[in-house]
């Protein structure tokens, strides 16, 4: 159980809190059990699953996650407790007072045989047609209970319609188990609150506002519900199927861009541990599955460091220099279009806010159809744009009516890590064996900066990689140690920051030099930034601003709808916990070291760009046309 | 309130009260006083689970918290019981005066009267009550000219939901919540309505109190058992011809309540309505008593002419629906559980399945979350162990009618 601080979830979905004692050495701080006759001293406030788990005592869960508020409803977990009559449900059991536990009691095993032959009566589908199989949590507890026949039989019919409204996230409530992970990660993780138990007894379902499609309801499509679904209840919406079918096709040429955090998480779905960054195998992998063009996402990222800077400096010069009163400050971040969509939902006062920059995804979307298809002297509605994300937002993106500025849709299909896991393995290809290989041109290598977008904290990163460059004129190294800014990195919900500028300014850089006359105007300042991963903490952020309280006065502020940013997207690998995202970034962050170009203006792919496409530079007019969009209020009441 | 009624006959609930009494007299005595009057009395709570109503409100009264609240929980949803419409029709001021009692005790400032949503016709009445004792100064600021004797009550109707009988989901309802049960520990003594300290106590409780305060622990306990003091309200239903509410002391034999109410030919008697315990013939002897059949009151008589496996029947398609559906053994389990039934109805059962159906319902009772799912096989377990001959041979040569 966390001791979360905050409690946001109705209270029958929350963890119930016994205040854990700072320092565990005062008297009291600890309790003396048994477990299974064995003497165990555990901190006061621990649960008995907690205690188990220390103890290398294996108790099987459900509706537990280790993300989430305890919910206590599977009763999987359930063991003896001496002196009670019934038994206890263990994830949600403090322990505050002596006692003796016992975990595998013939009472004890019956009852949770006896749940999971419940769980499977009402399971529909067949586990070989499942988008879970191998991955599925009740078809391992099956396992673990030796289950081989349904005692009190298996449902024949399908009782619901799958709901395939979304571009993102379709729920197939056949496969449900009810264990409320989905709920509690909607309204307690993220505080959306999309998703609720409606009806009661057997006609008990999960269900949205009205029983309305996903399409029709306030879902910010961030599929942290998909990540922690324990069967195939949810899932994202695949579109292998259709890129198959497009790279089977001569006539098309079909470019494939991937982002940092799959690369960073692939290789779980090959068996490895968590932390392993495949980049150069996975390149080998897309062209031997037929890709035309294998390109970094994190060329985009550095383009979208660029125009989202530039967009500041122009903000912050029209605030500082003109007085102007119309301009929106602080800037928000707008690459996670989850946190994009939840701002639109609920915050829609602050749109203008959001940077009008595309998120690297769709910039690439709009270069490929337009400067890449001139280059390679290929009609744009030839090539087919996949993009591999950790995210399953991005599918609704790719498909925003605003999103087709090349003429054609920007950017074809968002393929998640697990989805793309799923076409190499069906390629015959063992991705952990393969030899490396580099990106294609003519966008190459990409920067550190763009690299580090993943991890929560890295867009405010790469950004002040380049703004501390061009505004103050000197190394980054020299101002933070190896060119990390460790104030933005870390897992903490909600980081803030001061930078001084002081009174050394450099000169304006050649690349900018059309929009600022020069520094002068930042002497003295101190650029203030914030960041904050998922939205249960962007919300946190967004009141404070609304109370004009500290963070009203930030300049700019990264915000990621998912918990650790791209990494913990909902396209990611499943299972997802703390440790697993700490493993991924720091994968993120050695591959970042290990690269000679760490900063976006250094990436001379993207200077190219500026020479030969986007003449009139950053935030100029085509890349106004190409790179940056528009949002819509949309509130949370939807006709 | 004019339709009041005292002409009920009994010895502790419905022996003579004046209004005002328990609240007068309770202005004069210490929290811990009242206290020590209801450890003597040994009342237990009148809901059906028996817990020690002095253990409760002292648990309530030592939590750490500036905010405490009083629940009368008049959510009387179990099926078969109505004692505490009577208590609230007939008799408002021990109720009402029972939880300003309790308030003073726990030092709750504010109470609710959590009232089942079919109740909504006495809302009015109930409401012209308080007033009236806001008018005598037995209720509201300064109770009995005692400064600092505030206590509150307001009246929260329920929407209809069996489970919202369970005191935590009780609570989560009146929060405004779906009704769900939480998990215990914590329990509401210390973390209750808006995770404050509070004391739910059912309707019966807290009317018990009242007397109690007045007349004292002494001579509450003159009445009932050594075990099971004073008395409890039956609702008696069914098959007899006069059904009613009922005060007898505790330790008052089945065969002795059926004799009163003039039920004949009796085949089974329903002790504590749906979730409670079928007892045939050979079992009438036995007394109703916290040490031997506890119950929160409800008493469902079956004549010669009732075919159990309709009886159960009834009592399975309700759990089906009122289980509140968050935890698996209770959701799925009774839909099993009626399933069997069904089976057994239509003979197409075989016995190693329905004991495998006894051996669920053994474990739907040691692992549901709440005290719903807990006792929800009760009557599945106890009406075919104790009609076996009936239910798996059929009544008229074997055929259930449908």
């Amino acid at each position: 159980m966390k001791n979360k601080k905050t409690l946001r979830a109705p209270v029958s979905q929350k963890a119930h809190i016994v205040e854990k004692p700072e320092d565990i050495t005062t008297i009291g701080g600890t309790i003396a059990i048994e477990i299974n006759e064995k003497k165990v001293t555990v901190p006061l406030g621990t649960t008995i699953l907690e205690a188990c788990q220390q103890n290398n005592i294996h108790i099987p869960t459900l509706c537990h996650h280790p993300d989430l508020c305890v919910a206590g409803v599977c009763r999987l977990c359930v063991v003896e407790v001496e002196g009670m009559r019934t038994l206890q449900a263990s994830c949600a059991y403090p322990i505050t007072a002596r006692m003796k536990i016992k975990t595998s009691t013939p009472m004890v095993r019956k009852a949770r045989k006896h749940i999971l032959d419940l769980l499977l009566s009402e399971h529909y589908g067949e586990c070989y047609s499942c988008v879970r199989n191998s991955k599925c949590e009740l078809q391992s507890l099956s396992k673990e209970y030796g289950i081989e026949e349904f005692t009190f039989g298996h449902i024949k019919e399908p009782k619901h319609v799958i709901d395939k409204s979304s571009f993102s996230v379709l729920r197939d409530m056949d496969k449900c188990v009810l264990c409320k992970r989905c709920v509690r990660t909607c309204i307690d993780l993220q505080e959306v609150g999309v998703l609720e138990a409606t009806y009661k007894g057997d006609e008990t379902t999960i269900s949205t506002f009205m029983d309305r499609p996903l399409a029709g309801v306030i879902c910010i499509n961030c599929g942290q519900c998909i990540n922690r679904c324990p069967t195939g209840a949810l899932r994202a919406n695949d579109p292998s199927d259709a890129i198959w079918n497009s790279i089977d096709d001569p006539k098309k040429h079909v470019v494939i861009q991937t982002a940092p955090s799959p690369r960073a998480a692939i290789g779980e779905e090959f068996g490895l541990e968590a932390g392993h960054s495949m980049t150069g195998q996975l390149n080998t992998a897309l062209k031997r599955i037929g890709f035309d063009g294998v390109f970094d996402t994190n060329f985009t990222a550095d383009l979208t460091i660029i125009e989202e800077g530039t967009e500041l400096i122009i903000r912050l010069f029209k605030a500082l220099v003109n007085q102007d009163p119309s301009v929106s400050l602080p800037q928000f971040t707008s690459c996670s279009p989850g946190w994009v969509k939840y701002l639109e939902h609920f915050y829609p006062e602050y749109i203008d806010n959001l940077s009008s920059a595309k998120s690297p995804q769709q910039m690439f979307g709009t270069l490929f159809k337009t400067y890449y298809a001139k280059q390679k002297g290929i009609d744009p509605k030839d090539i087919v744009s996949v993009a591999v994300m950790p995210c399953s937002a991005k599918k609704y993106e790719c498909n925003r009516p605003e999103m087709n500025d090349s003429g054609y849709k920007d950017v074809d299909y968002g393929l998640t890590t697990r989805e793309l896991a799923k076409m190499i393995k069906e390629a015959g290809i063992h991705l952990p064996e393969l030899p490396k290989d580099s990106f294609d041109s003519p966008f190459g290598d990409a920067s550190g900066a763009g690299l580090i977008f993943g991890a929560t904290g890295g867009v405010m990163e790469a950004a002040i990689r380049t703004v501390v460059e061009f505004v103050l004129g000197v190394k980054v190294e020299d101002v933070f140690k190896n060119a990390n800014v460790e104030v933005v990195r870390g897992f903490e919900g909600v980081k803030y920051a001061e930078i001084p500028i002081g009174d050394k300014v450099g000169p304006v850089p050649d690349l900018i030099k059309h929009l600022v006359p020069n520094w002068d105007w930042l002497k003295g300042a101190t650029l203030k930034i914030a960041v904050a991963h998922g939205t249960a903490n962007a919300k946190k952020i967004m009141e404070d601003i609304k109370a004009g309280g500290k963070f009203s006065e930030c300049h700019f502020i990264e915000f990621m709808a998912c918990p650790g940013g791209c990494i913990g997207g909902g396209g990611q690998p499943i299972p997802t916990s703390p440790e697993i995202r700490k493993a991924r970034a720091k994968a993120i962050y050695s591959e970042d070291e290990s690269l000679d170009v760490r900063k976006s203006h250094e990436n001379k792919h993207v200077l190219r760009i500026y020479e030969e496409f986007l003449k009139d530079g950053p935030c100029g007019h085509l890349s106004h046309e190409l790179l940056h969009t528009h949002y819509t209020k949309r509130g949370k009441y939807i006709a | 309130m004019e339709n009041e009624k005292t002409n009920r006959v009994g010895s502790v609930i419905f022996s003579e009260y004046e209004r005002g009494e328990a609240v007068k007299k309770a202005a004069e005595m210490s929290r811990e006083d009242i206290l020590g009057e209801i450890k003597i009395s040994s009342l237990k709570g009148r809901g059906g689970a028996g817990f020690p109503t002095s253990t409760k409100w002292m648990l309530t009264a030592a939590a750490k918290s500036d905010e405490k609240y009083v629940i009368c929980n008049a959510d009387e949803g179990e099926p078969g019981t109505f004692k505490d419409r009577v208590l609230l029709l007939e008799y408002p001021k021990l109720v009402f005066e029972g939880m300003v009692v309790a308030g003073k005790t726990i030092g709750a400032k504010v109470g609710f009267l959590y009232l089942r949503g079919e109740y909504e016709y006495m809302l009015k009445s109930l409401h012209d009550y308080l007033s009236e004792m806001k008018q005598d100064q037995l209720l509201g600021k300064s109770i009995c000219g005692k400064e600092g004797f505030d206590f509150d009550i307001q009246i929260r109707l329920g929407s209809g939901a069996y489970i919202c009988g369970e005191e935590t989901a009780l609570i989560e309802s009146l929060e405004g919540q779906r009704g769900e049960a939480r998990n215990r520990p914590p329990f509401p003594v210390s973390t209750g309505y808006k995770n404050k300290p509070t004391t739910v106590n059912n309707v019966e409780t807290l009317a018990a109190v009242s007397q109690i305060v007045t007349k004292g622990g002494e001579w509450y306990k003159t009445y009932g058992t050594n075990k099971s003091s004073g008395s409890k309200l039956f609702s008696v239903s069914g098959d007899c011809k006069k059904p009613g509410v009922y005060e007898l002391p505790w330790g008052t034999k089945i065969s002795e309540l059926l004799k009163l109410v003039e039920a004949e030919k009796t085949k089974a008697v329903q002790v504590g309505g749906a979730s409670g315990v079928c007892f045939p013939k050979s079992q009438f002897e036995r007394t109703l008593a916290y040490e031997d059949i506890s119950t929160g009151g409800s008493i469902i008589i079956f004549n010669e002419s009732r075919d159990m496996v309709k009886v159960l029947k009834n009592f399975m398609e309700f759990f089906v629906e009122e289980s509140c559906g968050q935890c698996t053994p209770c959701r799925i389990g009774n839909v099993k559980l009626l399933e069997g039934v069904e089976m057994i109805e239509d003979k197409t059962f075989t016995f190693n399945y329905i004991n495998k159906l006894k051996e669920l319902g053994k474990t739907m009772q040691v692992s549901s979350k709440c005290g719903l799912g807990q006792s929800s096989p009760n009557s599945f377990l106890s009406i075919l162990e104790n009609f076996s001959e009936e239910i798996f041979n059929g009544r008229n040569g074997g055929k259930h009618e449908k």
